[in-house]
């Protein structure tokens, strides 16, 4: 394994978490809520309590400074310029795709596509892969709690090229079963593309196993990593993923960026998703020759900065260590998850024994805007709605959820407040 | 913020006859008879009602009836809505919707030509005007009713 050694004597995971200090070190939340400037605020008159990261996390000082750093001395475009600032900005961009590959352990750099949002990369599969390698009556394999973004893009291709969608049910629980999967996979399967974890549910997938059948079946694998990457550790080879999709800002990275992670054979076969600038080799009116990946993937000036960002955020959460996060936030979970029970009128949605990060629910008399909105006024951020997962609501007869997200920096006091908070929900819908 | 200043803050939005509208929908049913129907919907917030009106020949609805799922502000909006269309020419509901508006969005407008129990239950829902994103919650009711008169059989609003 061609590993990388952390440059300083910090303790770096989970990739590098071998050559972790040998004693376990505390989860030293209050220290890890300073690194978040935002968190230190009132709102409404109490103190905020973020539980809104699924939708988007907050940034700590180290990736705020990064991008700070990277403009105010090194920025200039990529891959073009002969001056020094141009040389330093293509070595930084090219480091953090670099960092990325680490990250997720994919074997070569040339892997990993900067897209602009976690959504892009599925529309990328789509249409390079999807429109050059699939015909009409193919079938692409999906589950019932994707994210819009893992649905949209493969209805675009079936009403172009006639594809097939099936859809694999959740249990009432929200779990996906491998039974279920083996009774929808055929010999025209040709992707299987599901959520690592749900982000209306927080159901963590089988997806090891699930990748596994596909292979068997001849198909390919594609995993929405969008709300896995932040909450455990991550090796797509380890998995045989065939296409890893994660996003920046959910990584407690900058908005702008996402990542296609892709096996390289499979991205050399694959036509450019977009054409302009930065992917070519060489333009003629007759001809233009297409660069290798991952540059064919990324015309036009690239998120440079937030490249940068992505791959700052990525060694904040490596320092502090993604098994430790995991653990942290399992303990948060388990500890919501029972107080949210002894809560007259309010139903847990989505059961799986296996969840990261996410406990959505719904209470009896008050809509989950109205939850939300009481919350909000007691300084407690949550959102409430479909999460993107329209038909999930529909299948689980729900018009909304009222959902509370975990990130590395919430505590326990922040459940009591949140506990307290869905008091004066039933005290006004009594 | 103190305890009784929340209270009071969300009072201002959640005041009783709303929370006995949106718990009570009145109207809240389908009818087979209407000549005028149309679903509002806040695909945002999955908000979603169905308006029926009966509008007799010279354009003045006889009969409201509504059904849907939205919080208790849309809900309650949307009963309260069909107790006041009865006998109304769509000029009047137009009238009431400016008013519902200007209340919604804090701007001062006369409730001079507008009958007094309406007026109230409009005002109501002026507690909105501390919740920008619960605005639509309060209108989405109005729109579908706009669209049902222009016989528009769907509106969306975000």
């Amino acid at each position: 394994m061609n590993r990388i050694e952390p440059a300083s004597p910090v303790c770096y995971a989970p990739e590098d978490e071998l050559f972790a200090c040998a004693a376990p070190r505390a989860y030293a939340v209050e220290q890890y809520r300073k690194d978040f400037p935002i968190l230190d605020q009132q709102v409404h008159g109490h103190p905020l309590v973020y539980f809104d990261s699924a939708a988007s996390a907050q940034k700590p000082k180290p990736v705020i400074e990064a991008m700070t750093r990277f403009m105010e001395n090194d920025y200039a475009n990529i891959h073009r310029g002969v001056h020094e600032l141009s040389v330093r900005a293509t070595d930084q961009y090219e480091a953090a795709r670099e960092r990325v590959r680490r990250f997720i352990n994919a074997r070569r750099a040339e892997e990993i596509i900067f897209t602009h949002v976690g959504t892009e990369g599925f529309n990328l599969v789509a249409s390079s892969w999807g429109r050059k390698f699939l015909k009409e009556g193919d079938e692409i394999v999906i589950t019932t709690l994707e994210h819009h973004a893992n649905i949209v893009p493969w209805q675009l291709l079936r009403d172009q090229i006639g594809v097939v969608l099936r859809i694999v049910p959740v249990t009432p629980q929200g779990e996906v079963q491998i039974e279920d999967v083996k009774a929808v996979l055929s010999r025209h399967t040709k992707l299987v593309a599901v959520a690592h974890v749900s982000n209306a549910l927080g159901t963590v997938l089988p997806i090891a196993e699930i990748i596994d059948l596909a292979h068997k079946q001849g198909a390919l694998a594609l995993i929405d990593g969008c709300q896995a990457v932040q909450h455990m550790p991550v090796d797509v080879r380890t998995l045989d993923a065939d296409f890893y999709i994660f996003t920046g800002h959910k990584l407690y990275g900058p908005t702008g960026i996402g990542v296609l992670y892709g096996k390289y054979a499979l991205l050399e076969k694959m036509p450019p998703y977009q054409g302009g600038g930065e992917m070519i080799a060489n333009v003629s009116f007759d001809k233009t020759i297409y660069k290798d990946p991952p540059h064919r993937f990324e015309a036009g000036t690239p998120p440079i900065t937030e490249a940068i960002g992505l791959a700052a955020a990525i060694d904040y959460v490596s320092t502090i260590g993604l098994n430790r996060i995991a653990r942290h936030e399992a303990e948060l979970l388990d500890y919501a998850t029972e107080k949210l029970h002894g809560i007259n009128s309010l139903k847990i949605i989505g059961t799986a024994p296996h969840k990261a990060g996410v406990l959505s629910f719904v209470m009896e008399g008050a809509h989950p805007h109205d939850i939300g909105t009481i919350l909000d006024r007691q300084g407690i951020a949550i959102r409430a709605g479909h999460h993107c997962a329209q038909p999930l609501m529909e299948h689980l007869g729900l018009a909304a959820t009222a959902r509370v997200s975990f990130g590395l920096y919430n505590t326990k006091e922040e459940v009591d407040a949140l506990v307290k908070a869905l008091n004066k929900v039933r005290e006004i819908f009594a | 913020m103190t305890n009784t200043a929340l209270d009071s803050d969300l009072r201002d939005l959640y005041q009783d006859l709303i929370l006995d509208h949106g718990k009570h929908p009145r109207n809240f049913h389908t009818m087979p008879q209407a000549n005028r129907e149309a679903l509002g919907h806040n695909p945002l917030c999955g908000d979603r009602l169905m308006l029926y009106l009966t509008v007799d020949e010279n354009g003045i609805i006889q009969n409201a009836a509504f059904q849907g799922s939205g919080c208790a502000i849309s809900m309650a909006s949307a009963s309260m809505m069909t107790e006041m269309l009865k006998g109304k020419s769509a000029a009047e509901t137009e009238k009431l919707f400016r008013y519902l508006h200007a209340s919604c969005t804090g701007t001062e407008m006369s409730a001079a030509d507008i009958n007094e129990d309406d007026a109230d239950r409009l005002k109501a829902l002026a507690g909105v005007r501390h919740y920008p994103m619960r605005v639509k919650c309060a209108t989405l009711a109005w729109h579908t009713l706009q669209a049902a008169l222009k016989n528009e059989k769907q509106v969306s609003t975000e």
